[in-house]
């Protein structure tokens, strides 16, 4: 009695398409479908942020979308943000300022940060606390993550001036 | 990608380190950012079947029948299993990570036998061959309970007349059992010194209070996982997120009654622990119905609801304290009183309470009684500094009255009464060179503690700054490790400790220390329970203390070994070389590391060495915060608006790291202090079992938090280490009590001071 | 979760056929940031799962000085809060729609999705009861307007019957001289749901001395979220005093009728209705006045 639909969707700049039933969400697609595994699990209902992805330029908590919702949209996960040299600034900030201890909150993080630099390439501490609040993680208190985030948008604004 | 090395500012105590004190790029650093860890659920395998587990609706209840017929026969179902199908494990004790273990009752709490103790309780498991077939079949399994009534606080559970959890248990009073009355209270122990009468005769200000905390849990993100198979050969592999892999590799030897060689546990990237992850809950189900559902690999995660319903939170307490002090500030008696709630079995972190409680002072006059009581709440378990916080909240409330009482600065106080190397803790042991008045030192000298006070934003707003100090233990224990040294001058380096954060880059460092190499040539990686010798668990701060001994030692024996090849190349006796650096020397000859491991084929062939070791010489940590807050007295909350730990640390060998711990644990307290708490119904339901309703820190709710690094190095260890890990979550609730206190002049006695707890206080409602 | 179907409906008529057909087995898809946790909780059924994110009408989002707000009801909130109009006119409903969930949620979530749910908690509801507006209501056969007020039940219940769903919510222009905010108390900063919440509305006079009129609405303090209309009465031809905020505040806490859960205690919600009631009628003041 299974009701599975094909979906196809742009999954980090790839056509893709895959078949599931609508009750699985666009996590359980990207990581037990697709073996995406770099977007996590932490609650499985929109607490945590461990699972966040871009979909149509719009940071969403990916266990809170159906993954049949997917069709046709493009969708940028934490595998999509590394760039096909070296690693993204915040990537490379995240590793520098040593803002992961156990990591699983991080591919969330950068996710979502990437999504509030593509907005705003010149954020507050403020700022940044207030957007990464739907973000958890239990091992960092945050400061050395807002730190990576800052440290990573002086970076791209001034790899833009350089351009 | 090259990496980049920071300069540190950590001080290195005028020692040349060349790796020390950097702060490198951890090793596993590009593929957490990228998203290629793997940790536990992120495990795919072929023919993967989907477990879930079903979860008692009650807390305490007799189970009088299951009929699993409806879910067995739901079309993709493999297997289903009850508390039939796991044989009771023995009555016997181990100790596992920081607590121990006794293996019927850990049994027990994996999945129920004829009672369920607590909401979420598992009752029966299935795999499927998808997730939601197999949560459809739960729905079909038919359970009939007897609910009992559930008794939900510790000194309910006390009581002559409370409901009785386990029939069979009896009170263990200073370690002997001397009645045979079933009963709530597992255990009631002592630690006892000098004279309280006379204590308290000599005091000139006595302050007694009763203090009440509620259950707190670790709160990792990543849920627990398990993945096995049980092969048709009869060997178990098993994946998992894990503290201590040898420790779950023992666990499922007691549980499913299997012998030790027959299983393999893999420990996987690991999404936070803080203590919580010693324990097996899901390993044991996908074992067994990896066997019933014919050999196939079974896949479990716990939903957020199952985490915090189910696995280990931390005790609630009931702690008592009274102390005494004379006008000079000397401290002359202290009493206390700690009851800790267990949960369903007992096991309470209530020992290390009462060892942390007064453990920075030296006391000639101390009592301190412990008890470990069960109730119908999820088994306790550790959960960094276990049973340290709500301690030291109790006590250094109290030390800060006293302080206040005898008109004294908080910190002199302290100085006054603060305990040194050679004092003897009211527990036992004598202290090796503890760091405690350095870091009161620091805290002294530092522009916060000397900041004026911002302005209240409003009125109604008061602002307060409060100090608190806190103990933890640190452990030593068991570590192996092994490497290849390679042709390219590089060494493989497998080591045993699960690395929660970042403990693969300092255990290298200390390796390439030892070696006097770059960090960049040492490849670290985490073995397995069959890949590389026994290690205790990544836990009790022992870490980087236990397992970078074992680094040490491990670069000892490859300097042994490389001495020997350039005594081959040479023909010069192996003694006689000299080794400064990477550099081996023997008269005008040099050659460096590198260029000897490319000789390793002409001078005896490939190297590979290894060690075991059980260490010992670990030595407490001790530190000392201060904070600002700001309490809106219309609404009760308050906002943590300056924070600075210092502690010390022995030697911080990656400062970032170090600050890093220091940082979480820090933001663990001020949870616990604020928001944190489970909440229960009158009949036992855990009514807040999400993130959004478990009251965590989000990134808005924390300032930025500073790290004070105070390095005493510790002798017994070749660089110094003390541990760090756990010592940061014990002054927080106490420092922020005492901030709030100086703001409103009210005493808080609850944990958590969340805004109900302080308008109740501030006598507002 | 429950197996379901889903349909991307792209007209109202073919959304509001399948709801006539399942009746209540047919459940509305916005955001989803209630649904699909409710569904996967089991608090929920359904066999169909209709996605309304389609249609045109539950998209728009317009503004014209003589009519007011039109809000789709499937718009999500980050395009309210980057609306030129919404920031302008609107601040109370900026101060909600900012405030509910984290970024990553407000990618998603709806105003529609917010008010058919129908919590006494939800955070767009208090202000927009106290900006008057309409619920824009569609069936197979016909369209009604209900005030917001009238459009809850019970806890998680509304007057919606099978077969009907919302398709927009519409907000009459400004007053002059008026001012309006929202404010919630969470024992977070973020990420956490209103133990009390108080939207407040005031239009003053000419010298901006005077209340001429005021709305108030409270939240999580009832079963429903609580129009007060007796705070308005206090507030309404009294000079902007502290007395008269006072007793607009006594009123509210007077009417607030709460409850004791895992979020607060019912002594606590009702010391807060006064104390949100108060901080809220300060900021709209402060905003009628230019602040
Ligand atoms: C992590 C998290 C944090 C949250 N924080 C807050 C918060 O701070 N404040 C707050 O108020 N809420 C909060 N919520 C709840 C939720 O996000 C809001 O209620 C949101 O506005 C719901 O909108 P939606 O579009 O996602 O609704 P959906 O989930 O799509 O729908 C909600 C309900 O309304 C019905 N429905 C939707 N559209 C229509 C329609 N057009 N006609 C008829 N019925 C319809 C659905 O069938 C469903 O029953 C939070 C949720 C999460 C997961
Ligand atoms: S897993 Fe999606 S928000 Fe937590
Ligand atoms: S690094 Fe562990 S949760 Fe963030």
């Amino acid at each position: 009695m299974s009701n599975k639909v094909l979906v196809t969707a742009t999954i980090n700049d790839e056509e893709r398409s895959f078949v599931c039933e609508p009750r699985q969400s666009l996590l359980e697609v990207l990581r037990d479908v697709l073996h995406l595994t770099g977007a996590k699990e932490g609650c499985n209902n929109g607490n945590c942020g461990a699972c966040a992805v871009i979909m149509n330029g719009v940071l969403v908590n990916s266990c809170l979308v159906l993954g049949v919702e997917a069709n046709g949209a493009a969708i940028t996960t934490i595998e999509g943000i590394t760039p096909k040299e070296g690693l993204h600034p915040l990537q490379q900030k995240f590793l520098e300022d040593a803002a992961l201890q156990c990591g699983i909150c991080t591919p969330g993080f950068i996710v979502a940060a990437k999504a509030l630099l593509d907005k705003n390439p010149n954020p507050t501490e403020q700022e940044v606390r207030y957007w990464l609040a739907g973000n958890l993680c239990r091992c960092t208190g945050y400061d050395k993550i807002v730190r990576a985030v800052l440290d990573a948008a002086a970076t791209l604004r001034a790899e833009k001036q350089a351009a | 990608m090259t990496p980049v090395i920071k300069k540190t500012e950590a001080k290195t105590n005028g020692k040349p380190f060349k790796v020390i004190g950097q702060r490198v790029i951890r090793p596993d650093g590009v593929d957490k950012v990228t998203g290629r860890a793997q940790y536990g659920a992120d495990v795919i395998l072929p023919g993967l079947l989907y477990g879930k587990v079903l979860r008692s609706p009650h807390a305490h209840a007799r189970i009088l029948s299951i009929d699993t017929s409806a879910a067995e026969k739901l079309p993709g179902v493999k297997a289903v299993i009850t508390g039939k199908d796991l044989k009771p494990a023995e009555d016997k004790v181990a100790k596992s990570g920081e607590s121990s273990v006794n293996y019927s009752y850990l049994s027990q709490n994996v999945l129920a036998q004829d009672k369920v103790l607590y909401h979420g309780h598992p009752v029966a498991a299935v795999a499927a061959t998808s997730i939601h077939i197999a949560e459809e079949a739960l729905a079909l399994i038919k359970v009939e309970y007897e609910v009992l009534p559930p008794v939900l606080n510790v000194l309910d559970a006390m009581k002559d007349d409370a409901p009785i959890l386990l029939p069979n248990l009896r009170t263990k009073e200073l370690g002997e059992v001397v009645s045979d009355k079933p009963t709530n209270i597992a255990s009631h122990e002592q630690h006892a010194r000098g004279d309280l009468a006379v204590g308290f005769a000599e005091a000139d200000v006595i302050v007694e209070r009763e203090f009440h905390t509620n259950t707190v849990h670790q709160g990792y993100i990543e849920p627990q996982n398990g993945t096995a198979l049980w092969n048709a050969d009869g060997q178990i592999t098993v994946w998992t997120s894990t503290q201590g892999a040898w420790d779950q590799r023992r666990d499922l030897s007691e549980i499913l009654h299997v012998p030790l060689s027959q299983i393999r546990v893999i420990p996987m990237e690991i999404g936070g622990g803080f203590g919580g992850k010693f324990p097996v809950y899901l390993e044991p189900l996908a074992a067994l119905l990896s066997l019933k559902s014919g050999h196939r690999p079974v896949k479990m995660w716990m939903q957020r609801d199952e985490v915090l319903k189910a696995t280990g939170p931390t005790s609630a307490s009931v702690i008592r304290v009274k102390m005494g002090a004379r006008k000079d500030g000397k401290i002359t008696a202290a009493q206390a009183w700690l009851a800790y709630e267990a949960g369903a079995f007992p096991g309470s972190p209530v020992g290390a309470g009462m060892g942390v409680i007064f453990a920075p002072y030296k006391l000639d006059n101390v009592q301190i009684d412990g008890y470990d009581v069960v109730v119908n709440k999820p088994a306790a378990k550790a959960y960094r500094a276990p049973g340290g916080t709500n301690a030291a909240f109790a006590g250094e409330t109290v030390i800060d009255e006293l302080a206040e009482k005898l008109g004294m600065d908080p910190i002199t106080f302290r100085r006054i009464n603060a305990a040194k190397e050679g004092d003897r803790r009211a527990d036992g042991p004598i202290y090796g060179r503890i760091g405690f008045i350095e870091t009161l030192d620091a805290i002294e000298k530092h522009p916060h503690y000397h900041a004026p006070l911002p302005e209240p934003r409003a009125p109604y707003m008061k602002v307060g700054r409060g100090v608190a100090c806190g103990f933890w233990y640190n452990w030593d224990g068991k570590s192996s490790a092994s490497a290849v040294v390679n042709p390219d001058g590089t060494v493989s380096y497998l080591e045993g400790s699960t690395d929660i954060g970042g403990t693969r880059a300092s255990l290298a460092m200390m390796l390439a220390e030892t070696l006097g190499i770059h960090y960049e040539d040492v490849k670290p990686m985490v073995g397995d329970t069959q890949t590389v010798g026994y290690n205790d668990g990544t836990g009790g701060s022992r870490t980087t203390y236990g397992s970078g001994m074992a680094a040490y030692h491990l670069g000892k024996e490859i300097i042994r070994e490389m001495k020997q090849r350039a005594a081959v190349l040479w023909e010069v006796p192996a003694d006689d070389i000299n080794v400064e650096g990477d550099v081996y020397s023997y008269g005008e000859k040099r050659i460096t590391f590198k260029e000897l491991c490319a000789k390793l084929d002409e001078t005896g062939g490939p190297m590979s060495v290894s060690v075991s070791l059980d260490t010992k010489g670990a030595i407490p940590a001790l530190a000392t915060h201060v904070v600002d807050v700001e309490v809106d007295t219309e609404t009760g909350k308050v906002n943590i608006l300056r924070y600075t730990a210092a502690q010390d640390v022995g030697r911080a060998i990656h400062p970032s790291y170090v600050e890093g711990q220091i940082h979480g644990g820090v933001a663990q307290g001020i949870g616990w202090a604020l928001n944190e708490e489970y909440y229960y119904d009158k009949d036992g339901h855990l009514m807040n079992a999400s993130l959004l309703d478990y009251r965590m820190p989000t990134a808005l709710d924390l300032p930025m938090i500073e790290a004070v690094i105070v390095e005493v190095p510790n002798p017994n260890h070749p660089f110094g280490v003390k541990g760090v890990g756990e010592v940061p979550i014990v002054p927080p609730a106490a420092a922020i009590a005492n901030a709030i206190y100086r703001a409103t002049g009210v005493r808080m006695t609850v944990l958590p001071m969340n805004p109900k707890n302080v308008l109740q206080a501030l006598g507002k409602i | 979760m429950q197996a379901f179907s889903y349909v991307s409906a792209r007209t109202l008529s073919e959304a509001a056929d399948i709801l006539a057909r399942e009746g209540d087995q047919a459940k509305c898809l916005s955001g989803g940031t209630d649904l699909i946790v409710f569904l996967r909780e089991g608090r929920r059924s359904a066999k169909v799962v209709v996605d309304v994110k389609g249609i045109p009408e539950l998209n728009q989002l317009g503004y014209s000085p003589k009519e007011g707000l039109t809000i789709g009801a499937a718009v999500p909130l980050h395009r309210i809060y980057n609306d030129a109009h919404v920031i302008e006119h609107y601040p109370g409903l900026i101060d909600a729609a900012t405030l509910i969930g984290g970024i990553a949620i407000q990618g998603r979530a709806t105003l529609g999705g917010n008010v058919c749910t129908a919590s006494p908690a939800g955070d767009s509801i208090p202000i927009l009861i106290a900006y008057e507006t309409t619920c824009i209501v569609a069936s197979r056969n016909v369209t009604k307007a209900i005030p917001l007020e009238k459009f809850f039940v019970g806890p998680g219940r509304t007057v919606l019957q099978p077969g009907e769903l919302l398709v927009a919510l519409k907000l009459p222009p400004p007053k002059p001289n008026s001012g309006a905010a929202y404010l919630r108390f969470i024992p977070r900063n973020e990420m956490d749901i209103a133990v009390t919440s108080a939207g407040a509305m005031v239009v003053l006079d000419e010298d901006k001395r005077r209340f001429v009129g005021a709305r108030l609405a409270l939240g999580a303090v009832a079963p429903t979220p609580l129009f007060v209309p007796e705070a308005g009465a206090a507030l309404t031809g009294q000079p902007v005093s502290d007395e008269a905020i006072e007793a607009a505040a006594r009123a509210a806490q007077a009417a607030a009728r709460p409850i004791t859960d895992m979020r607060g205690s019912a002594e606590q919600r009702k010391h807060l209705s006064y104390v949100m009631t108060k901080r809220a009628l300060l900021r709209a003041i402060e905003r009628a006045r230019g602040g």
